[in-house]
């Protein structure tokens, strides 16, 4: 194990039918077998609603690939519990669109290829009739950037 | 109660070092089994990073050997404890975890559908439509007049209309069955069919509520020449069968709506709420 290995997280989306229960099966069980560590959630949308204090320690580290959903509806399910992913170190594999094998080969290589979509790091919005200016994500130096557990 | 304000309880199974690795099987169904019980749960191997430990209570379930049980038992706190489940069968490690939440008083999971709007905060541009509009006071505004989605167990299960009259589509609902409302990539053709589901909205009199409240004055305008409240009913319907075709809205969520003075009051409430944070952003 090296420092900077990036973390692996799980949604198995519990409350919702909307991933295939192959796919969601395919990946938890050979991420059990992998024999690496990994956190393993029920459900992000809950633990988002809830501001679960688990998302702040989840989206610290040194990176981390997340096999749940749209990479636009995990960034903002963070964001809005106020644990702000990083952009420049966050790969979401999307259960809903991509097929068991390509999740599970993503979310154990070893390297993080960046995918959560540029713009703002945290909520806010530009007031009415301006236009917002983008911000780079680049959680190493922002101010937004996830605070470690 | 409230959705926040709970205690938490972190789950660790371990495998690390001194450790007997459960059985592939076990560990599959027993990860599965907690995770379907709404637990979340950190599992440590060989290999790997794990979450950094906090200061919520943790529970560690592992096989644990070569003294590492003494260890633990000494180690054991408020704050962490642990479970040797060497002989368990992977319902028993489930019930084991249960027994431990209960008397931690933690979140007991699974009592609501996780059903609520999230907003793109890239695309949206606080025009505070969806504050006027939502009947149910989900969204409010912080203290600088930003659009907050504030009350999510507020939210109607399976209602996706207040992403139908965003004009910006930035108000996904994760669990929602179609893109852009699901979090897929919002693309031009997106855009088009939302604008036009905001002229259907305009074109029925402003904005949905607006339609509502013409008919529900028209509707008692008659019913006091008429004195038919069958007719008035009737026309509530014809209303509410509109409604659920402009905003893909539940049939169940449209039958909970209250009378349409009810309506009328918590439509000007929101109404007013959203004058006011666009009010303070100036």
């Amino acid at each position: 194990m090296t420092p900077d290995t990036p973390g692996i997280l799980y949604c198995n989306c519990t409350y919702a039918q909307i991933i295939d229960p192959a796919v969601k099966g395919h990946v938890l069980r050979r991420l059990c077998d992998s024999g690496k560590s990994f956190e393993a959630v029920a459900d992000l949308c809950e633990m988002s609603a809830r501001k679960d204090p688990a998302l702040k320690r989840l989206a610290g580290g040194p990176g981390v690939k997340i096999a749940a959903c749209y990479p636009r509806a995990v960034k903002w399910l963070f964001a809005s519990a106020g644990a702000p992913l990083d952009g420049a170190r966050t790969e979401v594999l999307n259960m809903r669109e991509q097929a068991g094998p390509a999740v599970i080969e993503r979310l154990l290589a070893d390297d993080v290829q960046p995918n959560l979509p540029p713009g703002k790091a945290s909520p806010g919005v530009a007031p009415r009739g301006q236009t917002p200016e983008p911000e780079a994500q680049t959680g190493a130096t922002s101010a937004e950037a996830p605070a470690s557990a | 109660m409230s959705l926040r304000d709970q205690t938490y309880l972190r789950i660790v199974l371990y495998e690390g070092r001194d450790a007997e690795p459960l059985d592939s099987e076990q560990r599959f169904q027993a990860v599965s089994r907690l995770l379907n019980q709404g637990f979340a749960l950190t599992h440590v191997g060989g290999a790997g990073r794990t979450a950094p430990a906090d200061d919520v209570p943790a529970l560690v379930l592992g096989r644990f050997q070569n003294g590492l049980e003494k260890l633990a038992a000494e180690a054991a706190s408020e704050r962490v404890r642990f479970t040797n489940v060497s002989g368990l069968t992977d319902e028993q490690i489930v019930a084991a975890v249960e027994s431990v939440r209960a008397e931690k008083q933690a979140v007991q999971h699974g009592g609501w559908k996780p059903w609520f709007p999230v907003i793109d905060y890239d695309r949206c541009t606080n025009c505070m439509q969806c504050l006027s509009f939502c009947l149910f006071g989900v969204y409010g505004a912080d203290g600088a007049g930003h659009i907050q989605v504030q009350n999510q167990d507020n939210c109607k299960t399976n209602c996706p209309a207040c992403s139908r009259v965003c004009p910006e589509a930035a108000i996904m609902f994760p669990k929602y069955k179609a893109g852009p409302i699901n979090g897929d990539a919002v693309k031009d053709a997106d855009l088009e069919r939302e604008k036009m589901k905001v002229d259907i909205s305009a074109l029925l009199g402003g904005d949905i509520y607006s339609m509502l409240r013409a008919r529900s004055e028209r509707a008692q305008s008659r019913f006091s020449k008429e004195r038919d409240s069958g007719k008035a009913l009737n026309e509530r319907q014809k209303c509410l069968t509109k409604l659920a075709q402009a905003g893909d809205i539940p049939p169940e969520v449209l039958m909970s709506l209250p009378s349409p003075e009810e309506i009328l009051r918590r439509a000007g409430e929101a109404k007013a709420k959203a004058l006011a944070a666009l009010a303070a952003q100036r």
